[in-house]
């Protein structure tokens, strides 16, 4: 049996190697300084999906990504390394998106996409570090979802078996499927680039990459592998409302450099008279709120 | 993120040498495969940017995988469990790379699963390979077996066996027996045909790189009663059929990794490649020729990680007051290291473009008569392939050993000392100046292009070449050495004695080596600028080992050869 399954990737800055003019002086990201890549962990989520491909042939493995047009570059990247195809999700509407109007963009594009049997993505991207864009798509679709995974033992009889990394240790769970599922950075590495395959895929391009270019447009034309889905909010019936800036509550106040200083732990008991304390300690120094 | 090909410029300089056009549109056949494999090259820029990127995860590869487990490699080494092989766990972990990565198989048709690769670019993956385990190089670089495969076997046995190998199933060449090492035409080794026809395999080989291997070329002895080479024919034999075992694996001085081993053949049933009679004065010369060409790309290999890890150590390390670089003892030994493998590199590569078009050629005249012009042609680089084979895993394997011999003394006690790097490389390099024919049989073989004039009258054709102003001297000392060889050959040829010129041999196939390799570079740097300064180091070099050469010929009398005569 072949599974069709849909990896959430993201194009990042490369934030392991950062220079002193990493941020600009409003306290945002100067991307121009820092070369883009695939989200490291997306890529350990990527591997995992094609080893459900090698295991259960047929299966057909899809990126989507939120970005701008050169975010195909990552689609190609995973192309090279055995993915099918992919869709970057492109709009000036998008712009500015927190992880609410993130994910609410992608559940559009997944519902749009609607044939799938498990929905991959990486723990969390390295340029935001939040870990929620994967459960909001999850909670978005109503869809059961497994965090921090490390390895999906098979995808058979309507079931995923996943081994998931916790804090003491690993755990198995059996979710139903269609389903979510963060794969954490301990997984297995992402197989390398595959030389049949970049020779083959080494053109491919959403339609405005090649808008200039009417040889690879004439290639594009003769080879249907080589288009990349583009989409915009109108092509996913997005409320405008709930996209990019103004489908975003979080709002940066501003940006400092944090040096932690506290030696000390505390533990906080699982329990709710606990935490509302620590909630309000929290809110009274502006931690949050 | 580490890259092993574009960290390294020189590789970009050689894949876009002039003559790869020509080249290319041999190897595709005018890119016919464009239509039919949708991943074959539409024209000649688009094939070199294939090559371009696939060299890019050769080199990732190197730099993540293989040059990060070459260490622990190193140590484990593999080992014999109920007589097969285990390799390494490092090892394992770069073969799964490797293909995955889709990386063998490089040089096959597309037909047969291959990428249809030329020679050069896949010999400068076994370049960037070497760079990061010489070791490994081994198995990966054994993918070579099933050119003779392609060469030699029926179209049934080219169909069974190369897809399996593009698709990663590994190789050896079974050659060497207990009492027959460089003399292969005593390979005892019993080759029996049934009555069915079919053939079963029955003795015993060693030293088998890879020993281990899912398919074996074998060379084995089919005429009962014969004694010579023309006994001898060649096999397959794969490891699913069973038959053979590993009896140990030889306890080695370097490329620990690389399991060498000791063969047991008991009716191990095998396939005849093409004609009886013609293992050994057929095939196997053509699978060596493949083979050396490897080894002079694993030479360029360690001597390349030589070179950078004596040039990092020699930055680093301070004496005096300085890092140990700014002394003038110690930069010329780094200056001549660099001169000696961008020598060798540039010997590599020209040898592997005359390969490539002999090859070409070769492979054209299977599906259709060549014109005589075409022949001419193929002849001509055939030739030239012959000439400079020899003389580049010679001159290479020997530069290698110099390199990592330099690359311990940059480095002082420290590099005696299991810690770095450089003793590993020291005890890899070893090897390559002995197997697949020691430099004294690759000087057997060189020779008789210097006293035929082979090399000397490519030399004089590129003295005739252009070369930019700032390197006429450079030019006219290249000129001075190559009469030096004309004139040393006329006096060791001029005695009438073959033993004569065995003698003289090796001193003759250098001068031609230090002159050939000069004027290699000087036509780098005519197109490169980069290059300027290795060309100058290395005539430099050159000029004074072909005068010493040139002045112990020339005040050599023939009767002092008794002296050298042991009895």
């Amino acid at each position: 049996m072949s599974l069709n399954i849909i990896v959430m990737a993201k194009q990042v800055p490369d934030t392991r190697n950062v220079g002193k003019d990493a941020m600009k002086e409003d306290g945002t990201i100067n991307r121009a300084a820092l070369p883009a890549i695939f989200n490291p962990e997306d890529l350990n989520a990527l591997e995992q999906a094609l080893r459900l491909k090698d295991k259960y042939p047929g299966t057909k493995v899809t990126i989507l990504t939120m970005g701008p047009a050169r975010a195909a570059e990552i689609i190609r990247e995973g192309m090279y390394r055995g993915a099918d195809n992919g869709i970057v999700l492109s709009d000036r509407a998008f712009a500015g998106a927190d992880t609410l109007a993130t994910s609410y963009a992608l559940a559009t594009a997944v519902k749009k996409i609607g044939d799938f049997d498990l929905i991959l993505g990486g723990r969390q991207a390295i340029d935001g570090d939040t870990a929620q864009v994967g459960p909001q798509v999850a909670e978005k679709l109503a869809l059961p979802q497994v965090t921090y995974a490390e390895e999906i033992i098979d995808a058979e009889n309507g079931h995923a078996t996943v081994l998931r990394r916790i804090e003491s240790g690993v755990e198995t769970v059996k979710v139903p499927m269609p389903a979510v599922i963060t794969v954490n950075g301990s997984a297995a590495p992402c197989r390398p680039r595959n030389a049949r395959n970049v020779q083959k895929y080494k053109y491919a391009a959403v339609p405005s990459e090649a808008a200039s270019d009417e040889r690879r447009q004439k290639l594009m034309a003769e080879r249907e592998w080589l288009n990349i889905g583009e989409w915009n909010a109108a092509s996913v019936d997005a409320d405008l409302n709930q996209c990019g800036l103004a489908g975003s509550p979080t709002k940066v106040k501003h940006i400092e450099n944090v040096v932690f200083t506290a030696k000390d732990a505390r533990r906080v008991e699982n329990t709710d008279a606990d935490i509302e304390v620590l909630m309000q300690e929290l809110i009274a120094n502006h931690t949050i709120g | 993120m580490a890259n092993f090909y574009t960290d390294n410029p020189e590789l970009k300089h050689y894949l876009t040498h002039p003559m790869m056009e020509k080249i290319v549109e041999l190897k595709e056949r005018g890119y016919a495969d464009a239509g039919k494999y949708d991943y074959a090259p539409l024209d000649y820029a688009d094939a070199l940017d294939s090559y371009d990127k696939v060299l890019e995860i050769v080199g990732e590869i190197c730099a993540e995988t293989i040059s990060q487990n070459a260490e622990g490699v190193d140590h484990e080494g593999p080992r014999v469990e109920n007589g097969h092989v285990i390799y390494a766990s490092g090892t394992q972990a770069n073969l799964e790379a490797c293909r995955k990565a889709g990386l063998m198989g490089m040089a096959m048709p597309r037909r047969l699963g291959g990428l249809n690769f030329p020679i050069t670019p896949y010999i400068m993956a076994a370049d960037i390979v070497s760079r990061a385990d010489a070791g490994f190089e081994n198995l990966w670089g054994l993918q070579d077996c099933a050119e003779t495969i392609y060469e030699f076997a029926d179209e049934e046995q080219k169909q069974k066996y190369i897809p399996r190998v593009c698709a990663g199933e590994t190789m050896s060449m079974d050659l060497t027996e207990p009492d027959a090492g460089s003399d292969l035409q005593s390979v005892m080794l019993k080759a029996t045909e049934k009555e069915d026809g079919t053939w079963v395999l029955n003795g015993v080989k060693r030293f088998i790189t890879n020993g281990d291997s899912d398919i074996h070329l074998v060379l084995a002895r089919s005429e009962e009663g014969s004694h010579d080479g023309r006994g001898l024919s060649m096999f397959i034999y794969d490891k699913r059929n069973g038959g053979v075992t590993v009896r140990r694996i030889e306890n080695k001085m370097g490329i620990k990794g690389s399991p060498t081993c000791e063969l047991v053949f008991r009716n191990a049933p095998a396939e005849l490649v093409g004609s009886r009679r013609m293992g050994l004065i057929k095939y196997v010369m053509a699978l060596m020729n493949g083979a050396r060409l490897g080894i002079a790309a694993q030479s360029v290999g360690l001597s390349e990680i030589s070179y950078r890890e004596a040039l990092q150590y020699a930055k680093e390390r301070k004496q005096f007051g300085k890092a140990i670089i700014e002394f003038p003892a110690v930069c010329e030994i780094l200056s001549n290291m660099k001169a000696k493998l961008d020598a060798s590199r540039a010997l590599l590569y020209a040898c592997s473009r005359f390969v490539d078009i002999y090859k070409a050629y070769d492979d054209i005249a299977k599906e259709r008569k060549l014109t005589v012009d075409e022949k001419k042609e193929a002849k001509a680089f055939s030739r030239l392939a012959d000439a400079f084979t020899p003389l580049a895993k010679g001159m290479s394997s020997e530069f290698c050993n110099q390199n990592a011999y330099d690359c311990i003394q940059i480095h002082g006690g420290s590099g005696f000392m299991k810690d770095y790097a450089c003793e590993r490389v020291y005890r890899d390099a070893r090897i390559t100046s002995i197997y697949e024919g020691t430099t004294q049989l690759q000087v057997v073989a060189a020779i008789r292009h210097v006293t035929t004039g082979t090399y000397l009258n490519w030399i004089n054709s590129e003295l005739e070449k252009e070369c930019k102003p700032e390197d006429q001297d450079v030019k006219a000392t290249l000129q001075f050495m190559s009469q030096q060889l004309a004139a040393a050959v006329e006096a060791v040829t001029g005695q009438d004695s073959t033993e004569y010129v065995d003698f003289h041999a090796r001193r003759l196939v250098e001068m031609a080596g230090y002159t050939v390799m000069g004027l290699l570079l000087l036509d780098d740097t005519t197109r490169n600028d980069a290059f300027r300064r290795s060309l100058r180091v290395f005539v430099k070099y050159g000029q004074a080992e072909v005068a010493k050469h040139a002045d112990f010929i020339s005040n050599f009398r023939p009767d002092q050869l008794a002296d050298y005569m042991q009895k």
